[in-house]
């Protein structure tokens, strides 16, 4: 199978995945649990989400990795099972989906503050680098450190993943938009631009935005991102919108429907990988597997 | 004097800890909170002064300009620590209550969500204009909130969530907390929150931001004084 990123370069558009944790929830997942240990002891649901995935017309699909760094572990007291979490949860994504799909295995914030000092950057990397490498020996072919703010961690993974491993590498950021509706940023003050002018020059060739915006809100990161950089290919993975609370529980407003519109504007500003976050499902997948076919 | 007090302000707001403190750069070995605070000391001006007039003046601002999104997290953590260098050496105000608190703010992380940097700003900022704060931490079952406020009558009550299934979570602690305590006041925060969910669970008020908490509350409580 050829890499990601040759395949964009020949011009492939990809279809990612959706949420997983969304999912997990739907499946009984309980406020407090670990959801990185239902890979050990509810493997066949984990599995079962990879495949429909893949079904739905994923090109990606991710692993249930997103915590699944020590530092996270250990707050429900499973640091010890970092190595076996990650090698164990990639392998459920390569088994479910075969070798024509890629397995882009999350890779999450370790949910510090680095300039606190409440993680050292030491610390920071050997749990990065264990986590990369079980990865990697789990059978994925690629890796996403998602969901970022910092630069400093996101630096610190990027390292610890590329010099440890084989791994393709995708590094993607979540921006909030400001108050007048004009820019965004991460948590740390972190802008579209200034992810392109940190790593546009490492060897990163797929920069993201996911999470924290809907569908129509990314565009605006997306297109900064772009302005900043064309030659780097991008990746977006926009939730179903602001969660809001009903009679039945927590609703996504931001239908398949309302996601496939955007499908065209995100290509047409660099995006070459598309896929959702929070709230979005097997259907959204559908939708823009179908509009993706369509071009 | 007024000067000293001034420069106490300022260095708070941009996260000047001390003379040796690398931070921000432009103010490179010059005096920071820690030496400044020292000086006004030995001058003889009033620790509740300095307090109140210097530290707590600038950690306002710079709760007034992350809420407009001209600062960002790490620039209120700088000041947070700027402003916590300096608390060893003006605790005595509060001690002779030369300087009284707001009120005491109870705060903590619903249970089921380990998730704390949101809870923590929120928590320094409140001691940084004057709030003494008791944080309960992250997982905080409802029984817990109520043992604190029952501990503590008259506080107010801040909750953090950070997922969607945890801020299920947050409506039985409120609903808990008010009926035994009808008047109390609970303030949420976090990512997936909004008004409308703080209004269906009974909470009082929904802050996108800890200067959203500490005006509401400013505004609130001198209108029950009224």
């Amino acid at each position: 199978m050829d890499k990601i990123y040759s395949r964009i370069k020949k011009g492939e558009i990809l279809v990612g995945d959706g949420a997983w944790g969304t999912l997990l929830i739907q499946a009984g997942l309980q406020p407090g649990e670990c959801p990185e240990l239902w890979s050990i002891t509810k493997p066949e649901k984990i599995r079962e989400i990879a495949a429909k995935y893949k079904d739905a017309g994923a090109d990606i699909v991710s692993t249930n990795t997103f915590g699944g760094n020590r530092i996270k572990l250990k707050m429900y007291g499973l640091e010890d099972k970092a190595k076996e979490i990650n090698r164990v949860s990639s392998y459920l994504s390569r088994s479910a989906v075969g070798d024509e799909t890629h397995v882009l295995a999350s890779i999450g914030p370790c949910g510090k503050l680095v300039m606190m000092g409440e993680v050292s950057m030491d610390e920071l990397y050997e749990s990065f680098k264990e986590q990369a490498m079980a990865l990697e020996e789990g059978g994925a072919d690629a890796c996403i450190i998602e969901t970022m703010s910092d630069l400093e961690e996101a630096k610190c993974a990027l390292r610890a993943v590329q010099e440890n491993t084989e791994l393709e590498v995708v590094l993607s950021f979540t921006f909030s938009k400001s108050a007048d509706g004009h820019n965004y940023f991460t948590m740390m003050g972190v802008t579209p631009s200034q992810v392109i002018s940190e790593f546009g020059g490492m060897d990163v060739k797929i920069i993201g935005a996911n999470c924290s915006l809907g569908a129509e809100d990314i565009c605006g990161v997306i297109s900064e991102y772009y302005q900043s950089e064309k030659n780097i290919s991008y990746l977006v993975y926009p939730n179903a919108g602001q969660p809001h609370y009903t009679e039945e529980g927590i609703k996504y407003p931001e239908t398949p429907e309302v996601f496939k519109t955007y499908v065209p504007k995100y290509i047409e500003h660099g995006a070459r990988i598309i896929g959702g976050c929070c709230g979005t499902t097997y259907e959204h997948i559908r939708a823009i597997r179908k509009v993706v076919d369509s071009l | 004097m007024e000067n000293l007090i001034s420069r106490i302000a300022m260095c708070v707001e941009r996260g000047k800890i001390n003379k040796n403190s690398p931070y921000p750069k432009d103010m490179l070995g010059e005096d920071g909170v820690e030496e400044l605070v020292q000086q006004a000391l030995a001058m003889g001006i009033p620790a509740g002064k300095i307090l109140e007039e210097g530290l707590m003046r600038g950690m306002s601002v710079i709760g007034k300009k992350f809420s407009k999104n001209e600062v960002f997290v790490p620039d209120v953590l700088m000041s947070a620590r700027a402003m916590n260098i300096a608390m060893p050496y003006l605790k005595s105000a509060f001690e002779t209550g030369e300087t009284k608190h707001k009120g005491v703010f109870i705060i903590g992380t619903v249970q089921g969500d380990l998730h704390d940097i949101g809870k923590n700003l929120v928590r320094m900022m409140m001691e940084g204009v004057g709030w003494k704060v008791i944080d309960l931490g992250v997982d905080t079952p409802p029984e817990k909130f109520l043992q604190a406020v029952k501990e503590n009558p008259g506080a107010v009550v801040g909750m953090s969530a950070l997922l969607t299934t945890t801020m299920i979570n947050m409506g039985r602690a409120v609903k808990v907390l008010k009926d035994e305590n009808p008047n109390i006041i609970i303030v949420v925060g976090g990512a997936p929150l909004t008004q409308d969910f703080c209004d269906k669970i009974g909470a009082d008020k929904y802050c996108p931001d800890p200067q959203a908490c500490i005006e509401y509350l400013d505004e609130k409580l001198n209108l029950s004084r009224n």
